[in-house]
């Protein structure tokens, strides 16, 4: 078996070594073997470049005590058998010196992936030697063309394997990748935006995304200065997936069961049943979507407000979180599902947005509105109320103005003020759900998302924002 | 004076350093450096005394990158053996190999005395992770216990995160340095209800450059004065009438004003934003480079420094991520932009700031990353015989008393910003006289600064801060400090946040 800890000693022995090695009643073991590369470029030239590779280890150890189970989580690089031994003693000791889990269940037990004796995945500098050079023309006729590009590709392989002391053996490959370009005005003056994630980049054209930028900006000729205020306002999907994101991670069902969030029922309780969005909104995750697939196991290094170390290596299946408009799930472990009387719903990472009925693309949005806002993408996006969820955040690269169906000007940026779950009630019409890329989140985040296009009738335009 | 961790030098650091360089000369690099790191990092979350998270980790790691032909190459591993690091360098060539067919402007760095083997230390007592989780967990557990006293906290909670950063540096000029710092960062939070709403309030303590002395000594941060009186705060604010929007004359303390520093200053003096390297992620700045010298930041009261020196700082540190010693330096003089905060690459192109020095501002947040320039401490410094916060309430007759951050959002360009804060007391005449809850202040950068009136003096200057500064792709955080003291500004705008929402 080829090792990527670089070595002779390959993940499935970490693993078993550290079961071995633990004097826990119980054990978990996750080894993650990570490879990545990444190019970045500013100014139409390559700035920051790299490739790293990491293995990380994370050891939960489970100590029956008197009052119940008490756990201790530790986790650090390890690439040798010795490294391993020093976080089971560490996580041993911490487990015999905690208090009794609040969280505790039985743990899940005899489950084998059928890859789980393959060696990880990687990835490396070579996954972009179609990209590059394409890249490297695409400098070429933005310069040429008055243009300037800024912008990053990243690629990241994470091949997981969890062990347990119960008889689990799960493996899990997890490729994530994205490109991500913003174009310029050679005066700086006006800005546009493109970016989409990808699984391997076979399916990233860099011309066609410098192309595309060509032409936003060049809707940028005509520029219109509009005041705050509320409008007939185009989200585009990556903008759905930005406010997607965060209504989706909001959602833990211990803060609403505690009465702190847009999803809690007062005086106690949470609003599950509840009719909080348009009925023709359903927002799931599942683990086999295609084109977005990811873990289709849980793995939790710490127990959490929302995740639990005793779910480790629970199934994850398709979760509807809002079914026909009403609140149906809220992100939750087998301790929280306990106290709140639910089916037991862990976080998946992936999200989809549906709208039954929901037809055509941005550019048929656009077509049907007489006068309103096309947006391209989000930005700092952060919470100023959680009994609403109200957000704020500013629009950038891009705001446009829609006249009769048509583009017709570029508009100044805005701060906006909302709450993307009452979004979900007050939107008029609806896309088809295509794969999306947050901007803000995407990168670093939450990549996997497919959203609609929607239009809001009175988005809250708090100020205009003269950044550009 | 604390001293190195001995786990951390008995590790092979320099066998991997000297093979790594030396693997990278072979190459023939222009430029290389090797990093090689330790983060001890621990977080402790109690919810209503229950001990809820309880994590662990320990990262080691190296890097190398390199400068060759006139492109960076970078690459990092985890395998601690002289064939890794060999290996490693020779990644870093082959990306540089890669950029360098499109790069069209060859990279360069500005020059920088060579430091030969040097140590540098944090000041702190207690290493945190001396202190046993077991005796970290029942102080929590008591802090939560004795919010939850308060008829209006239905819940609380108390977290800390403790890092100890030990990293060696070794580059082909010669520089050799090894250092280490430790840092904590505890959060108190009550959560409570009332009629119609829900709202928390937290206590008014900062992530610091200090160890465990921090969360026990009352000289330090007065934790029983702020964990007895935040219950009823926290009930007063329940009750309060929400803010009428319009605009108000603020007196902010530090611990809210040094989030608007870190947003609308820190950030926008960073030359690499200035120039266009983070314009794809965290964005540009309105501060541009033809503006130095000119551009009025603020009102003549502001004096804005860099500093990546000063005692207890989360920026602080004897050398940074390129060997280069750190220094402290004038950013906005009299209310006048005069200087940035610079890594290597971009003191070169601009050989005209600090002397064609780097001032010392370039960091990685871990061995995986490469160095970005990164901010230094950026504080607002006091008028020397100021006025008291008392003193700055009292010119007041119309308008807002705001402590603690709460959220924050500003432009890519640092212009347009939205703040709330965790209280808000309406001033009336000179006096306060309750808390009104919904507020937000919404401003542009520089007639936010323009508006300010009167700083105060160095008995209301707080040192405040963060530890997880976002930047850069990939993405990597960074701990900074922010000291400013209380200080007055006429005319802002305030929001609504109710409003705002459309209830």
């Amino acid at each position: 078996m080829s090792a990527s800890t670089g070595h002779g000693v390959d993940p499935q022995s970490l693993v078993e070594h550290a079961l071995a090695a633990s004097m826990g009643d119980d054990c978990v073991v996750v080894v993650r073997d990570s490879t990545s590369a990444n190019l970045r470029w500013a100014n139409n030239t390559l700035t920051t470049n790299g490739v790293m590779h990491g293995v990380h280890v994370s050891v939960v150890s489970y100590v029956e005590q008197a009052g119940g189970v008490c756990t201790g989580s530790v986790s650090g690089s390890a690439t040798t058998q010795a490294d391993v031994d020093a976080l089971v003693r560490a996580a041993d000791a911490a487990a015999r010196a905690a208090s009794p889990a609040d969280d505790a269940n039985p743990l899940v037990r005899d489950r084998t992936s059928p890859d789980w004796s393959d060696a990880p995945a990687e990835t490396g500098i070579g996954v972009y030697d179609r990209v590059a050079p394409a890249l490297g023309e695409a400098f070429g006729r933005a310069g040429d063309g008055g243009r300037v590009l800024y912008g990053f590709v990243d690629h990241r392989v994470t091949t997981t394997y969890l062990g347990s002391t119960t008889g689990l053996r799960l493996r899990h490959v997890q490729p994530t990748g994205h490109f991500a370009c913003t174009g310029k005005t050679a005066d700086l003056r006006t800005s546009a935006w493109v970016g989409t994630a990808t699984r391997d980049f076979s399916d990233v054209d860099p011309l066609a995304f410098e192309a595309e930028l060509a032409q936003r900006l060049a809707w940028g000729q005509r520029r219109v200065d509009l005041d705050a205020g509320r409008y007939d306002t185009i989200l585009p999907p990556t903008a759905v997936a930005d406010l997607a994101i965060y209504a989706y991670w909001e959602a833990g069902a211990r803060d609403a069961w505690d009465g702190q969030s847009v999803y809690s029922r007062r005086p106690t309780g949470t609003r599950i049943g509840e009719s909080i969005a348009r009925p023709e909104v359903t927002l799931r995750s599942d683990p086999a979507y295609p084109g977005l697939e990811c873990a289709p196991f849980e793995v939790v290094a710490a127990s959490s407000q929302d995740s639990s170390v005793f779910d480790n290596g629970l199934e994850l299946g398709p979760v509807e979180w809002i079914r026909g408009g009403e609140l149906a799930a809220l992100r939750q472990s087998r301790h929280t599902a306990a106290l709140t009387g639910q089916p037991v719903t862990p976080s998946v990472d992936n999200l989809v947005l549906e709208v039954d009925g929901g037809a055509g693309s941005v550019e048929d949005l656009v077509a049907g509105t007489e006068r309103g806002l096309l947006l391209t993408c989000l930005w700092y996006i952060r919470t100023v109320d959680p009994q609403t969820l109200l957000l704020t955040g500013l629009t950038r690269d891009g705001v446009y103005l829609v006249e009769g169906g048509e583009i017709t000007g570029a508009v100044n940026n805005f701060r906006w003020n909302e709450s993307p779950v009452d979004l979900l009630r007050r939107f008029s019409h609806a896309s088809a759900t295509v794969p999306s890329f947050s901007r803000e989140w995407g990168d670093d985040y939450f990549s996997r998302t497919a959203t609609p296009a929607l239009r809001v009738p009175d988005f809250n335009m708090s100020s205009v924002s003269p950044a550009n | 004076m604390p001293e190195i961790d001995p786990s951390f030098t008995a590790l092979p650091y320099r066998e991997l350093g000297a093979a790594a360089l030396g693997r990278a000369q072979e190459l023939g690099v222009s430029h290389a450096d090797f990093r090689f790191e330790r983060i001890k990092h621990q977080r402790l979350v109690v919810r209503d005394a229950v001990l809820q998270t309880a994590m662990d980790a320990d990262d080691v790691g190296f890097a190398v990158r390199v400068i060759h032909r006139g492109a960076w190459g970078f690459a990092s591993g985890v395998v601690l053996t002289t064939d890794e690091a060999r290996r490693v360098a020779e990644s870093a060539v082959a990306v540089a190999e890669v950029a360098a067919e499109m790069t069209a402007t060859p990279v360069e760095i500005a020059p920088e005395p060579v430091y030969a083997d040097v140590t540098w230390v944090s000041s702190y007592d207690v290493d945190p992770f001396a202190v046993s989780v077991a005796d970290k967990a029942a102080l929590l557990v008591d802090w939560t216990e004795r919010l939850r006293r308060g008829a209006a906290v239905d819940h609380a909670t108390a977290s800390v995160g403790q890092v100890l950063e030990t990293k060696y540096y070794a580059d082909s000029a010669g520089t050799v340095t090894t250092q280490q710092r430790v840092r904590v960062d505890p959060e108190v939070e009550a959560y409570g209800a009332g009629a119609d709403t829900f709202d928390s309030m937290r206590t008014l303590n900062y992530p610091v450059g200090r160890g465990w002395e921090y969360l026990t000594q009352q000289s330090l941060h007065d934790w029983d004065a702020e964990l007895e009186e935040i219950p009823e705060l926290l009930a007063e604010k329940l009750k309060a009438p929400s803010v009428e929007p319009g605009r108000y004359d603020l007196v902010i303390h530090p611990s809210n004003l040094w989030l608007t520093i870190h947003e609308s200053i820190g950030h926008a003096t960073e030359l690499d934003r200035a120039l266009g390297y983070e314009a794809n992620y965290a964005g540009t700045s309105f501060a541009t480079y033809d503006q130095l010298g000119t551009l009025q930041y603020g009102s003549g009261v502001m004096n804005v420094t860099g500093d990546r020196t000063v005692e207890h700082g989360l920026a602080t540190i004897g050398y940074d991520d390129e060997g280069v010693q750190t220094q402290s330096w004038d950013i906005v003089k009299d209310g006048v932009l005069v200087g940035y905060q610079l890594d290597r690459p971009m003191g070169h192109l601009k050989p005209e700031l600090n002397g064609g020095r780097s001032n010392g501002c370039a960091y990685a947040d871990s061995p995986g990353h490469i160095p970005i320039q990164r901010m230094a401490n950026v504080s607002l410094q006091p008028a020397p015989d100021g006025p008291s916060t008392e003193e700055l309430i009292s010119r007041v007759e119309h308008g807002l008393f705001i402590l603690g951050d709460k959220s924050w959002s500003i432009d890519m360009q640092r212009f347009n910003f939205q703040f709330t804060g965790q209280r808000f007391y309406r001033i009336r005449n000179g006096e306060l006289v309750g808390q009104v809850r919904d507020a937000a202040y919404q401003a542009t950068t520089t007639d936010f600064w323009g508006a300010m009136e009167a700083v105060g003096g160095p008995q209301t200057w707080e040192l405040g801060g963060a530890s997880n500064c976002g930047k850069a792709q990939p993405g990597q955080v960074a701990p900074v400090s922010h000291g400013c003291p209380t200080s007055l500004f006429r005319d802002i705008r305030i929001l609504n946040t109710t409003q705002e929402s459309g209830r």
